[in-house]
């Protein structure tokens, strides 16, 4: 392949018709409140291990949604549970169990 | 009559076009790209179609390159295009055509500025007086030249010796038409059918024979976008833009892409090579790519002008595919060698995109 100096980026395009949802249903099986999240941002502006690391819970909801699991997991790792951000969540979700019930479903692979 | 509903809407993105005494401008940039295609519109318009088109050598560029890569300002751009009116005042037409779209972007928008701000237009016409003692009037009619071949597509397909059908199959050819940005997106008004339907290059389509076809990205900017290309370490970003637009068009397989911007099929063409040789992927069939004309070359093609006299020897796509379903016939030993017969040397062939 020839190098121009200059190359195509990778697409951001998401097609939502081929993203398998499979663990998503799941995990709003035992954790309804997931959809009550209207991704204000709270938790993540006071999130203290997201200025260091990139941790936001509210991207990791719609990187679930969008089908970019491994993204999100990796977003999870960072978490201390420390609960400020159940706290602050103006909806009232028990943000925290979400982490715990999210790290269950989608990094069971893992262990 | 009264218009209701969407025939209202629609009428508001009608455009008016005078048939006749047009002045011409040049692009700057076409005649090193595409060399063929403003020659032939001069050609169609004056000697097959018999209409009066001046054009002067002493009109000079729209400054729109400089313009929008943020180099000079608006008053600068606005006096050479003051300029370019008194060229034509001068000239004693009214009708004033571009052959570019970013030059038909500018000019609409330095006559809008004038329109909504005449102070500016008094300061211009000082500038212009200070600068070379030029008076100028404003054109009646401001028009893109693929306004006028538009216009005149009904007279053309009654001359046409080929019509856009695949003569294999019989079928109409599927034709991919891609609008500069600058034709309509900043005012929808200015252009036939406005920013979201502009129906300039499908009219021309439906009128020769072809089918247009429809896809997701078909609104999507060519990649060109002056600061995309010109500054090198955003190339990367222009090339994307293409490749998603064909990607985005290949399921449909269009047998060729009609064009109205002078970047346009430039980009479209080259960067074919480029995906080609960086992606290793082809849009056409048997390792061709898609064939990317000007709607000038088209016509041209259309009404049965050898492709090689109007310059389609000068694409990096081969258009020997599309001829052959056009029945159009051609003679390869004469594709490199220019109008008084000299030879215009064999270009390298690229090593994954097929050429002839």
């Amino acid at each position: 392949m020839m190098d121009f100096g200059f190359k195509i980026s990778p697409s951001s395009t998401i097609n939502l018709d081929k993203v398998d949802l499979e663990k998503f249903t799941r995990l709003h099986e035992i954790e309804p409140d997931v959809y009550k999240c209207m991704a204000c941002g709270s938790c993540s502006s006071t999130c203290p291990a997201g200025r260091f690391s990139g941790m936001s819970l509210r991207k990791v909801i719609l990187d679930l949604q969008r089908g970019k699991e491994k993204e999100a997991v990796a977003m999870m790792k960072n978490c201390m549970l420390c609960g400020k951000c159940t706290m602050v969540c103006p909806r009232g979700i028990n943000t925290r169990h979400l982490i715990l019930s999210i790290y269950r479903i989608y990094a069971e692979d893992e262990k | 009559m009264i218009y209701q509903g969407k025939q209202k809407i629609w009428a508001d993105y009608q455009k008016e076009i005078p048939d006749n005494r047009w002045f011409y401008v040049r692009s700057c940039i076409r005649q090193n790209f595409f060399p063929g295609a403003e020659r032939m519109f001069l050609e169609i318009c004056r000697n097959v179609l018999g209409k009066d088109f001046f054009e002067t050598e002493y009109h000079t560029t729209c400054g729109g390159i400089a313009y929008h890569c943020d180099t000079i300002p608006q008053e600068t751009v606005m006096t050479i295009i003051a300029r370019q009116f008194a060229l034509m005042t001068e000239a004693g037409y009214e009708n004033y055509v571009a052959s570019c779209i970013t030059s038909f972007g500018n000019y609409a928008e330095t006559l809008e500025t004038w329109r909504e701000f005449p102070e500016v237009e008094t300061r211009i016409r000082e500038l212009l007086w200070k600068a070379c003692r030029r008076e100028f009037k404003t054109p009646k009619y401001l028009a893109h030249a693929s306004d006028l071949i538009y216009k005149y597509r009904n007279e053309i397909a009654a001359r046409a010796k080929f019509r856009l059908i695949n003569r294999f199959t019989g079928e109409p050819l599927r034709v991919v038409e891609h609008i500069g940005c600058h034709y309509s997106k900043m005012f929808p008004s200015k252009g036939v059918g406005g920013a979201e339907y502009p129906y300039v290059l499908c009219g021309m389509i439906e009128a020769w024979g072809g089918n247009v076809i429809d896809y997701p990205e078909r609104r999507h900017c060519c990649g060109y976008g002056f600061r995309q290309y010109h500054v090198k370490a955003n190339r990367g970003y222009s090339v994307s833009n293409t490749y998603k637009k064909f990607e985005s068009m290949e399921p449909y397989h269009p047998d060729f892409i009609i064009t109205n911007c002078p970047g346009c099929p430039y980009f479209m063409d080259r960067w074919q090579y480029v995906i080609a040789e960086t992606e290793g992927k082809t849009y056409g069939e048997n390792g061709y790519g898609i064939p990317v004309l000007t709607y000038e070359e088209v016509a041209s093609l259309v009404l049965g002008y050898n492709p090689w006299d109007i310059g389609l020897q000068l694409h990096q796509v081969a258009v020997e595919p599309l001829l052959d379903k056009l029945g159009i016939e051609y003679d390869p030993d004469a594709k490199y060698k220019g109008l008084n017969k000299k030879d215009l040397l064999r270009p390298e062939l690229p090593g994954i995109l097929k050429c002839c």
